[in-house]
């Protein structure tokens, strides 16, 4: 996508998370360009997760709101929200039941059913071909988190958050993990909204960061310019 | 041997009441040699139901003196009070009481009008409130184990829930196995209990109609009538509760609004 084609694709204002009295997120504001790669960085409980929770809508600002390509998203069905915005959490949280099952259950809530030839379209894609009928029960923790991606991908959605991706996983699962996500982002042009703590894997996936701490942005900026060379 | 040295029947009931907590309280102190940690709990719910049932039973004898429209009222109470009960695990899901009153009211409420209307229990206030007790404790036990069951189930899969809602399904679809389990944990119970109806144990009410001299043959009749009666209203109420009670823990933005028991 050239910087011509991009439009603001995500737009969040004032956005404001209040937990007893304690605020999560402040008054956060900033904009997403569609196509565009960016690291939500920062140490843990600076408000992150709770950003991308807020962002899909499974929690509820307090005040404050998200656009997402001029519609404010509390107009917005959320069911239709989730769909246009993908998340992948921490934890793949995979349903009981075969690999393909599982890629199935986005489309099938709507109505629709996902052809065997796209279940093998987006194993390909997340390098695990050949596991439609494998259970669940049976995958290593990199190769259930690349299934929890597919199934996020299988609804294509127009954004993806990626939630701590790969901080459940071991070196060796982190590396594959992150190997797919880079394939996938680069492959589908989508826009990509990562929430980390770790630096080394901003400057692999992503080009602009917000730096977070204590429930506000305290930089915003490419990665070199937050993170330095 | 009590009914040769006391005439007067009420006297006799308590001195039986007094033979049988003395029984009682010797399993108390047992259980005090075994350091159970049980019997501040056991003295406590021995005293309570002491006095609750033979209060019950001289508030009994004024209502059965009274019109039959006075079983409305009372059968309001025991659900009133039921419901409160359900809901002693599940207070933290929004208008938890509400929904176990209306569940056990449309259940032992539709049950109980429906089968005296039919002469299926007897129009008499002595078959109808001791019968409309038996469902509306069976209903609050049912609804009790369903609804703390389905918040069990839904904060130990808080993390599969949230995956489904943010895969776009509704909450309807994301608690369905939940809310089966639920429902099936629920009634199980109530099954086995039919199953095992005449073989395994002889349920009090066809027990009291034979021991005051009923033909057994009609007594089982009846206690079927008894036993399907409470399984029915049973089923009546897990149901109707089932759906006012997953619409609870969503927020009207489709957000689960119980957190995951471990914090996730």
């Amino acid at each position: 996508m050239t910087e011509s084609e991009r439009h603001t694709f995500i737009r969040a204002e004032n956005l404001t998370y209040v937990v007893e009295g304690q605020a999560i997120l402040s008054a956060i504001s900033f904009a997403i360009q569609s196509g565009e790669r960016v690291a939500i960085f920062g140490p843990s409980g600076a408000g992150k997760s709770t950003l991308i929770r807020l962002i899909n809508r499974l929690d509820e600002p307090t005040s404050g709101t998200v656009w997402v390509e001029g519609e404010d998203y509390r107009q917005m069905p959320p069911r239709v929200l989730r769909q246009r915005l993908g998340m992948v959490m921490q934890h793949p949280n995979l349903f009981p039941g075969t690999v393909a099952d599982n890629l199935r259950y986005g489309p099938s809530a709507r109505g629709e059913a996902l052809s065997d030839q796209a279940i093998r379209a987006l194993l390909e894609g997340v390098d695990l071909a050949g596991f439609e009928d494998r259970q669940v029960g049976k995958l290593s923790g990199g190769e259930a988190q690349r299934v929890n991606l597919a199934r996020t991908l299988a609804n294509k959605p127009e954004a993806l958050l990626l939630d701590e991706p790969t901080s459940a996983l071991d070196q060796a699962a982190k590396a594959e993990v992150e190997e797919t996500i880079l394939s996938v982002i680069n492959h589908q042009k989508v826009t990509c909204i990562l929430v980390t703590h770790d630096e080394a894997q901003v400057r692999r996936l992503a080009e602009r960061v917000l730096r977070f701490e204590e429930g506000q942005i305290v930089a915003d900026g490419t990665v070199l310019e937050v993170l330095g060379a | 041997m009590l009914s040769r040295w006391i005439e007067h029947q009420v006297w006799l009931g308590a001195a039986q009441a007094g033979v049988t907590m003395v029984a009682a309280l010797v399993v108390v102190w047992l259980t005090g040699r075994l350091k159970l940690g049980m019997k501040k709990e056991i003295l406590i719910s021995l005293g309570r139901g002491v006095v609750q049932i033979v209060l019950v039973g001289f508030l009994l004898t004024v209502i059965f003196s009274a019109d039959m429209w006075i079983a409305v009222p009372v059968i309001l109470v025991m659900i009133a009070a039921g419901s409160v009960m359900t809901i002693q695990r599940v207070r933290d899901i929004p208008n938890a009481l509400k929904i176990s009153a209306l569940g056990i009211t449309a259940g032992a409420g539709l049950v109980i009008t429906l089968m005296t209307f039919l002469g299926v229990i007897k129009q008499d206030l002595t078959s109808i409130i001791p019968i409309g007790s038996m469902m509306v404790y069976g209903a609050m036990n049912t609804n009790a184990l369903m609804m703390e069951r389905f918040r069990s189930e839904l904060t130990a899969h808080a993390g599969q829930i949230e995956a489904g809602l943010a895969l776009g399904a509704s909450p309807e679809q994301v608690v369905s196995p939940y809310t089966r389990r639920a429902v099936t944990a629920a009634l199980t119970p109530n099954i086995n209990g039919l199953r095992s109806l005449g073989i395994v144990w002889i349920p009090g009410a066809m027990a009291g109609m034979v021991l005051t001299g009923e033909n057994p043959a009609y007594a089982g009749f009846y206690q079927f009538v008894v036993s399907g009666s409470i399984f029915v209203t049973a089923v009546i109420t897990v149901l109707v509760s089932i759906i006012l009670l997953r619409k609870q823990v969503f927020s009207p933005a489709e957000q689960l609004l119980l957190r995951a028991e471990d914090g996730q």
